[in-house]
């Protein structure tokens, strides 16, 4: 079995979670409690990628992550290195595949939060980055958690964006969903079939998890 | 110290109108009809509303002036704010709601003696009744050491039996505190069995004859002359 292949699909999953969750906070945040004039549009820009085919995701990372594109062109000057075919560049592809089933959860939490504990934190005392942090988030873990798991069961599953940004280089940017599909085309079916297997059980715990906790955040 | 607020707003339905002083120590109880403007009121001296004129100076500071744009926010008035219902913190039990702001945190055990739930304090706000989070909630106002008392219909949650009981103690503790109280009911039993001044409000402004009007059988300008001697009271419960 194509352990490594597995070990970077899982690496891959905990980075994407570990930082879509310190970027999507912020976002759900004011998503939930501001008003900006084209909130609309730009929460309807923040969801895109849901509603997009991975290919077409895939083919403007390209654009932009690729030696003459405007990300790919300045971290080349920095480093000197290609962003595309590394494991920085299909993170950052994972990271913008999945980042709506980050902020949705999240912010249907924070709205649900009610507005007069805000009040009642301000009056005794707290500033808005203060109330945030002792108040809403501290409230709504079990949104937040359900957000962590249903990007990490959507980031392992990502196989079109990652094939385009990252092509398959064993340890790197091949990951488990790849390396079925490459196990299948050489008719290794054995091969295929035990890594196909391991993900049942691990994609299954993790969805009795989001049910847990939609369950307990209804209460 | 003593507030002072002149306040105009423009509402939904009416324009709110007012204007009031309490020095400390003295309870002033806003009371009328609902929708009258009454939590308005509250949520600008609490800073969580702009009036759209009018200033609020509390001793020598001003909180408030629309014609100098002065707003001093929420959380630099220290106030003591006690909500309807709602506004324990679910996520903690009741002894760290009591202390989410305390200046002193060995006060808080001294305050839930004294509001007879010391044996609940490790319970979260959802495992009590209503009348032990009111009495928790008035806790984590005290225990902020608030300039200005603001309570805002604290009781009308709770059955009867219990607001009685809450009424008496809130009675008791009031001639400890050394700040002005604001209360806002609807219940004429608790303004005229609590305040030390009653400022009755209809739809946004002061209407002194509103009282006379409603515990009265007689509308309009009888009413004066027989209202002490025919009281509804007891209707009110």
């Amino acid at each position: 079995m194509d352990y490594l292949a597995l070990y970077v699909t899982i690496k891959l999953a905990l980075v994407t979670t570990v930082v879509l969750m310190v970027i999507a906070a912020p976002i759900a945040y004011l998503l939930a409690y501001k008003h900006f004039p084209g909130k609309s549009f730009v929460e309807a820009l923040i969801y895109l990628p849901m509603a997009l085919p991975p290919t077409v995701i895939g083919f403007y990372l390209i654009l932009l992550m690729g030696p003459r594109g405007w990300v790919g062109g300045i971290w080349e000057s920095l480093t000197g290195e290609s962003l595309l075919f590394t494991f920085l560049g299909i993170t950052i592809a994972s990271v913008i595949y999945s980042i709506p089933f980050a902020v949705q959860p999240m912010k249907s939490a924070f709205v649900k939060i009610d507005r007069r504990l805000l009040d009642a934190a301000y009056i005794l005392g707290l500033s808005k980055r203060a109330a945030f942090l002792r108040v809403i988030i501290p409230n709504s873990v079990s949104g937040i958690a359900a957000s962590a798991v249903l990007v990490f069961l959507h980031s392992i599953g990502a196989f079109g964006v990652l094939l385009m940004v990252g092509g398959s280089i064993p340890g790197q940017t091949k990951v488990a969903s790849i390396a079925i599909y490459e196990a299948v085309e050489m008719m290794d079916y054995s091969a295929a079939g035990f890594l196909a297997l391991s993900f049942i059980p691990i994609s299954y715990a993790f969805l009795l998890l989001v049910n847990r906790l939609n369950e307990d955040s209804s209460i | 110290m003593t507030l002072s607020a002149t306040l105009k707003k423009r509402l939904k339905y009416f324009d709110l109108e007012l204007s009031f002083t309490c020095p400390t120590g003295r309870m002033m109880v806003m009371i009328g009809p609902s929708g009258g403007g009454k939590t308005t009121v509250i949520r600008m001296l609490a800073g969580l509303e702009k009036p759209d004129d009018g200033r609020i100076i509390f001793g020598d500071e001003v909180w408030f002036d629309a014609g100098q744009y002065i707003h001093v926010p929420p959380q630099k008035r220290r106030l003591g704010y006690v909500f309807q219902d709602y506004t324990l913190f679910p996520n903690l039990n009741l002894y760290d709601n009591a202390a989410f702001a305390a200046v002193d945190k060995k006060e808080v055990d001294a305050l839930f003696e004294l509001f007879k739930i010391g044996h609940l304090k490790k319970r979260r706000p959802h495992m009590v009744s209503g009348g032990e989070r009111q009495r928790c909630a008035i806790c984590q106002a005290l225990a902020r050491h608030p300039r200005l008392l603001l309570l805002d219909e604290p009781f009308s949650a709770l059955d009867v039996i219990t607001r009685r009981g809450l009424r008496e103690e809130l009675k008791n503790l009031k001639g400890k505190l050394l700040c002005p109280v604001i209360y806002v009911t609807h219940d004429i039993n608790e303004a005229l069995f609590l305040a030390d001044e009653i400022l009755p409000v209809v739809d946004g402004k002061n209407d002194d004859g509103w009282l006379q009007r409603t515990i009265t059988r007689e509308p309009g300008s009888q009413a004066v002359s027989r209202g002490a001697r025919e009281p509804r009271l007891s209707l009110v419960y």
